[in-house]
């Protein structure tokens, strides 16, 4: 009905808003939007900035005053943090403890995934749907719900504290949100292409690998991105299923106790370990949003 | 969506050469080549420890005795584990839906400006950052010492043009002629008459707060038709008699001094000179009582305790916010840019004010979209710990814990409590069952 109504104003001569007038008071009009968009945009700023200045500062510097005395004063600033922290061994081990966590937790779940999400999608079976719908399950599962017997079991299995018991646990939570992503992405795929490449007598490796892979790489794409940021971040499963090679998150919460006194240790810690993030997703944010919207609003 | 009745006209037996094997081998080996990876990471890290988990939490924190229930029982018996679950119900009914609220003002703000993807870069950005990392940036931003924490500089500064820091703000009354708080002001206790004389004598004056042109205090004059006084240190080097003027007692200067008629309404004010002396001349018959006003003793700001007991729940929602109004911003902005063009622009030829078009068109129109928002927010606050973990510190630990947080306490930090563990992990599974029903349903409605 709104519609209707649309179509029939729209029959009526426009009045087109002429000259410099009508421009300023449009203008003025929305002054008081750009100003509170302002606003807000430095306040949700304001914190990241204010721990990468903090990470600039000497204990002693810190110690003065807050650190937006930087603004004021701003020759403070020097990088002796940062060398420290690339002195310290601690730190430098748990950034490449969570580099190849990384890595091979992202790479293994996106193959296993989009190996079974094919198979969901594009192979007729009995249960099929019924398998798909256990999976979506599963995206609800906690961590906590596996926290207590893995940790047993990898210390039976001698996974406990390594590298490749952080990935494959890293692997199996990552999944159900993969093979969900990837099923309905390669569902999308167009059928005549499959069917031709079938009737070709290609085998369904080749398919997979000719025809799923290629045309499926901007799902993959989001996938990975959403994982490198979820397994750098990680806090807990690092916590819990490791010891002394904890990745960065749980290496620093460790040093969380002495807050005050060693914020030059963990002010650059913190900032270096969000900077390797938050370059991936400057760099690829047109697949972190797709991603997103993909995952949640479908 | 589903192809499924399309492609069961090309079975996959078609081109491809006939096998050995019966058709039903056949026609499930393909595919569970695919799926057998998935299904044995599945099985052994999800399927398995679920089932495991449920069944532990029935045993004791050693594993050794079968108790029942008697793990939930410890659940909602502890006052600790209490404050956690009380927690996370505050979580729930609050932060999903200030969540939404939020990015849906902002997306509906940042598409009326040009520089829309300024500002989405810089309030989306937080969700690139670890929450471990988040949670240090607002540690520092929280902290208590004004001249430290940005939050409480912020409101110290503006306090600042509101009240300002009173000249005296440890002073106490010398004797008891002076009645009142320094909270409340201080006043001389028996009303006078004009040509009197009001001494009002001070103690616990820290040295820092003497101004340095500070003199001697002076016995003042008493002063026909009007009234006169002193404030002063009323202390000096080997004690001195309190409530007497003596020579070596300092004069405060700058002390505001109120003139109240008998009922206690102020009528006059005035401020002491520097060797402590005021006046009030020309005043009327009649009695008045002399005061010191509060603000003389206002306490400097010494900010908020963020981090404290009270405080650090909401300092952290508070946090979390800021991580994801970015991510509700995105999604619902998409929902947004997907309404038709011309249904908002008949609504408003319609005649609908900005407020009615976003009320009674925009917001149902984006329904399924909030509704997505809502509940994505209620599962990722029923799990909230890293904020938890890195904002709080040791001493508020307790009053900020969520049911994430106290079943890794229990059970790993140290103390091992594995039952106990076991049966908070699967009271949260409880209470993610209806959200794994809507989504299901939701997926359902989707693929049918």
């Amino acid at each position: 009905m709104a519609t209707a109504a649309a179509e029939i104003r729209r029959a009526e001569p426009v009045v087109i808003e002429k000259g410099i007038g009508p421009k300023i008071t449009r203008v003025l009009s929305r002054a008081p939007v750009h100003l509170i968009l302002v606003l807000i945009g430095l306040f949700w700023l304001i914190p990241t900035t204010g721990l990468f200045i903090t990470s600039l500062l000497t204990p002693s510097d810190a110690a003065q005053g807050g650190w937006w005395n930087f603004f004021v004063k701003p020759s403070t600033w020097t990088l002796e943090n940062y060398r420290d922290m690339f002195d310290n061994e601690g730190i430098v081990d748990a950034l490449i403890v969570t580099a190849q966590v990384t890595l091979g937790a992202t790479i293994l779940p996106i193959l296993v995934a989009s190996l079974a999400a094919y198979a969901l999608a594009w192979i007729e079976f009995p249960g099929r749907d019924w398998l798909f719908l256990i999976v979506v399950g599963l995206l609800l599962v906690p961590i906590q719900m596996a926290l207590i017997p893995i940790f047993s079991l990898y210390n039976t299995f001698n996974l406990f504290d390594s590298i490749p018991g952080l990935i494959l646990f890293h692997t199996a939570f990552a999944l159900p949100f993969a093979i969900f992503l990837l099923r309905n992405f390669f569902a999308g795929i167009p059928k005549d292409l499959m069917e031709a490449a079938r009737i070709d007598g290609a085998s369904e490796f080749l398919l997979f690998f000719k025809v799923i892979l290629p045309l499926g790489l901007p799902a993959i794409a989001s996938l990975a991105i959403f994982q490198v940021l979820f397994v750098w971040n990680d806090l807990l499963i690092g916590l819990v299923l490791a010891q002394n090679n904890q990745p960065i998150a749980p290496h620093l919460a460790s040093q969380l106790r002495q807050f005050g006194s060693n914020l030059d240790v963990l002010a650059p810690a913190s900032f270096f370990s969000a900077v390797v993030p938050l370059i991936i997703f400057a760099a690829f944010q047109r697949y972190f949003v797709q991603g997103l919207l993909a995952g949640s609003v479908k | 969506m589903s192809s499924t009745s399309v492609r069961a006209e090309f079975p996959l037996e078609e081109g491809t050469p006939p096998a050995p094997e019966s058709p039903r081998w056949r026609g499930l080996g393909t595919p569970l080549v695919f799926l057998a990876p998935a299904i044995f990471f599945l099985v052994i890290w999800m399927v398995y420890p679920t089932l495991r988990t449920m069944l532990r939490s029935l045993y004791s924190d050693d594993g050794d005795r079968f108790v029942w229930l008697e793990n939930y029982e410890r659940l909602f018996r502890d006052d600790r584990l209490l404050t956690a679950i009380k927690n996370n119900a505050f979580w729930v009914l609050l932060i999903p839906a200030a969540v939404t609220a939020v990015g849906l003002i902002f997306a509906v703000l940042v598409e009326r400006v040009r520089w829309s993807v300024a500002f989405k870069i810089a309030v989306f950005m937080p969700l690139a950052v670890s929450l471990f990392a988040v949670g240090v940036i607002w540690r520092i931003m929280y902290q208590q010492d004004p001249e430290r924490g940005a939050i409480n500089a912020a409101i110290s500064g503006a306090k600042g043009f509101v009240q300002e820091t009173g000249v005296l703000s440890t002073a106490k009354p010398s004797s008891d002629a002076l009645e009142g708080t320094p909270k409340g002001g201080l006043t001389l206790k028996d009303a006078i008459r004009p040509g009197a004389v009001a001494t009002l004598g001070l103690t616990a004056v820290s040295a820092g707060e003497i101004p340095e042109d500070a003199k001697e205090a002076v016995q003042p004059e008493p002063l026909q038709g009007g009234i006169s006084g002193v404030v002063w240190r009323d202390f000096k080097p080997g004690g001195g008699t309190p409530g007497e003027v003596e020579a070596e007692e300092v004069g405060l200067p700058g002390v505001t001094v109120e003139l109240r008629d008998a009922a206690g309404k102020k009528i006059d004010s005035t401020t002491s000179e520097d060797d402590g002396t005021f006046r009030f001349e020309d005043v009327g018959d009649g009695e008045y009582r002399v005061a010191i006003g509060a603000s003389t003793f206002a306490q400097p700001f010494r900010g908020v305790n963020w981090l404290g007991d009270k405080l650090i729940t909401p300092a952290i929602m508070f946090a979390y916010i800021w991580v994801t109004a970015g991510f509700a911003m995105v999604i619902i902005g998409a929902g947004l840019a997907a309404i038709p063009r011309d249904v908002l622009e008949a609504a408003r030829t319609d005649g609908g004010s900005e407020w009615q078009v976003f009320r009674r068109v925009t917001v149902p129109l984006l329904g399924p979209v909030l509704t997505v928002v809502f509940v994505t927010q209620i599962i990722g606050v029923l799990k909230i710990f890293d904020l938890v973990v890195a904002i709080a510190p040791g001493s508020s630990q307790d009053d900020a814990a969520t049911l994430a947080f106290v079943m890794w306490q229990r059970a790993f930090s140290g103390q091992n409590l594995f039952g106990l563990g076991a049966a908070i992990s699967t009271f949260l599974l409880v209470l993610f069952i209806p959200f794994l029903v809507f989504q299901i349903k939701r997926f359902r409605t989707e693929t049918a």
